[in-house]
């Protein structure tokens, strides 16, 4: 941008030198117009110098004319000016405003007669303006605001206000304050921060505009809008609450999840186990009524002996393994002792297993087993 | 050179001090008075070149842009007996140069000062009817607007115009400012309480829903499983009934001796039996005469 460029003023704005652009490079032929100018203007006056050098020495006068000429010729140049592309050329005659002129390469009457101040209307310039202030819900909330403008109109950027830009800078701060002063904390923080600003662009426009100041606001952004930093550990901690609740939440899904699919894992092994039971019942029940029925045909074809037969087994069995007393007592009339601790402690020493059919057996166990394992199972699970 | 060249160029340099002395430039900017002896003599010029008699007039210029007079730090009270700190500013111009020459003899500082003491009245008066809350609040521009007239009465002595006036910043003295923060603080403790309060309620729903499914689904299951059981058991006793009723007595008999096998006799048992009926018949005499 024009800005940066050597040999100007930091200021474009500012710099009234910076419309006198000494040399610029294609120099001939404007020269040549401007002697031509400048003779007309000035030829008199040119004579006059050298006819008054004449009463004394010629050479004298002829030097004389000489540095009249190339001073009158430095002092045209001098009102050489250049125009960026960016800026507009306020010309002013004895003071009084003249012409705004275009980019492009200018001459002016010079100094003193006409002076040139240009102004740069197409740079957009910004600053944050950073405060702290009162909402209208009586808290306090940090604010930093990013204005951006341009000198739009380089006429009364010039002449209508002392100081444009500081003037930008109050209104900026006015505006603001006057906004939020009129929101609420939430609403400054979140869902009105596009309004907020808006709001104070409108109001810096405006009282730019009553003011006159030729300054245009391209946009105004809420850069930032916060808590302001003493109450920052409470707000941390707020997040960080918000944070909690959510894990919290998290948390307990956790829980559920792992609860309720082994909830349903337990159900479906009860279902199992009641299918297993019932499958088992009802292959006993088979199991023995068939084994009952085959004997039935048997003894049906020999039933007293085959009864007989099955008692004595039977009671071969039972009376065969255990410890045992017999007793004819009858009619002996005498009152017999008999140690049963004793008698229980050999029957223990030499105790003989008396199994009449080890696969009953086996398989009564199994299902009691089973049964109370089922039960035990489930207690287990539950108190998870 | 000769004398008379010498008394030319004198002459040229004296014309041009003298016309340098007579001319003066009135800027865009400016207003300019033109004073004979410290009176006015003129006052409506342009923008521009223009004359005057050298040492007879004097020219004093003015600025004629709208200025700006910034009012710091002055403390105002509120209807609750708060301080609030104010900084405002006055945007001015001057419009009739005389007056304001006569009035102020040109001072800015001198001219503006009698404005804010009219204003900072204004203002105070204003700021000790109204809490903080409704200061910061408040519509300003009727105030304002009726402060810049009672203003104006006096700017117009001065040759001056009110533009305008603003309130800049506007803020609480550090010990209001630290409960105000106490109070956000507060706030933002309540927030976060709540927030965890609604965390752990959340949570507590969800667990006691889990638990609630839980109990259920194994309660249903438990039952479930008993109905399959019954159903078996069922289906067992009809088995058997069918088979052990094609000969009860038999039944009887059979499951009789199974039940004997299974419980007498086993182990540690001991017995005490009188060797009497069917099994002892043959135990006392070959014969098995019965008693």
């Amino acid at each position: 941008m024009a800005w940066n460029e050597p040999g100007k003023g930091d200021n474009p704005w500012n710099s009234g030198g910076g419309g006198k652009n000494q040399g610029p490079p294609d120099l001939d032929k404007v020269v040549r117009d401007l002697q031509r100018k400048v003779s007309g203007i000035f030829g008199g006056r040119g004579k006059s110098g050298g006819s008054g050098g004449s009463g004394g020495g010629k050479a004298a006068g002829a030097g004389l004319g000489l540095i009249g000429a190339a001073a009158v010729v430095l002092w045209l140049l001098s009102g050489f000016y250049q125009v960026e592309e960016a800026e507009r050329g306020v010309v002013l005659q004895f003071g009084a405003f003249h012409d705004v002129t275009m980019p492009g390469l200018h001459w002016h009457i010079p100094y003193p007669v006409q002076t040139v101040e240009t102004v740069n209307v197409s740079q957009v310039d910004s600053f944050t303006h950073s405060t702290r202030m009162l909402t209208a819900d009586e808290n306090i909330v940090s604010v930093d605001l990013r204005v951006q403008y341009r000198r739009a109109d380089a006429r009364a950027y010039l002449f209508n206000v002392r100081s444009p830009e500081e003037t930008l800078g109050d209104v900026t701060e006015t505006a603001i304050r006057e906004v939020v002063g009129k929101s609420t904390l939430d609403f400054v923080l979140t869902e009105g921060r596009t309004q907020v600003a808006a709001s104070a662009r409108e109001i810096i426009q405006s009282t730019l505009d009553a003011y006159g100041t030729g300054i245009e606001i391209t946009s105004v952004n809420l850069e930032d809008s916060n808590f302001p930093s003493q109450v920052e550990a409470a707000v941390q901690d707020a997040i960080k609450a918000r944070e909690d609740k959510d894990r919290l939440a998290l948390e307990a899904e956790a829980y559920a999840n792992d609860v309720v699919p082994r909830a349903r894992g337990n159900a479906a092994r009860l279902l199992e186990n009641a299918e297993a039971y019932r499958a088992q019942v009802v292959a006993e029940a088979e199991g023995e009524s068939d084994r009952f029925l085959a004997l039935l045909a048997e003894y049906q074809r020999a039933p007293d002996v085959t009864r007989q037969r099955l008692y004595y087994e039977t009671m071969e069995q039972v009376l065969g393994g255990a410890s045992k007393v017999l007793l004819d007592a009858e009619g002996s009339g005498t009152l017999m002792y008999l140690p049963i601790e004793e008698l229980m402690k050999r029957a223990g020493a030499g105790a003989s297993t008396n199994v009449s059919d080890p696969a009953e057996q086996s398989s009564r166990g199994t299902r009691r087993q089973t049964e109370r394992e089922s039960t035990s199972d489930l207690r287990s699970r539950g108190t998870r | 050179m000769s004398a008379r060249a010498t008394y030319l160029l004198l002459a040229v340099v004296v014309a041009a001090l003298v016309l340098s002395m007579s001319v003066f430039i009135v800027d865009e900017r400016e207003y300019a008075l033109k004073l004979r002896f410290g009176e006015i003599v003129r006052l409506d010029y342009e923008p521009g070149l223009h004359f005057k008699t050298p040492f007879v007039n004097t020219v004093r210029k003015f600025d004629n842009r709208v200025l700006t007079r910034e009012n710091p730090n002055e403390p105002f009270l509120t209807a609750e007996k708060k301080n609030l700190r104010v900084d405002f500013y006055v945007k001015w111009r001057i419009i009739d140069p005389g007056q304001y020459f006569r009035a102020t003899g040109g001072d800015e500082r001198l001219a503006t000062s009698r404005l804010l003491e009219i204003m900072k009245d204004g203002l105070r008066a204003q700021f000790a009817r109204q809490t903080v809350q409704e200061v910061v609040t408040a519509d300003r521009r009727d105030v304002i607007t009726e402060i810049m007239d009672t203003a104006g009465v006096t700017a117009r002595e001065l040759g001056i115009e009110i533009v305008d006036v603003r309130i800049k910043t506007l803020d609480l003295p550090a010990d209001v400012s630290e409960s105000v923060f106490n109070r956000m603080r507060q706030e933002r403790a309540r927030v976060a309480s709540q927030l965890r309060a609604e965390g752990a309620e959340e949570a507590e729903r969800i667990r006691s829903d889990a638990d609630r499914q839980r109990t259920v689904i194994i309660a249903e299951a438990q039952r479930d499983s008993q109905r399959i059981r019954g159903a078996g058991d069922a289906r067992a006793a009809d088995i058997y009934a069918e088979a052990f009723d094609r000969d009860a007595e038999f039944y009887n008999f059979w499951r009789s001796m199974q039940a004997f096998r299974t419980s007498i006799g086993r182990g540690d048992d001991v017995l005490v039996i009188e060797p009497e009926g069917e099994f002892f018949r043959y135990l006392k005499s070959p014969g098995g005469e019965p008693r």
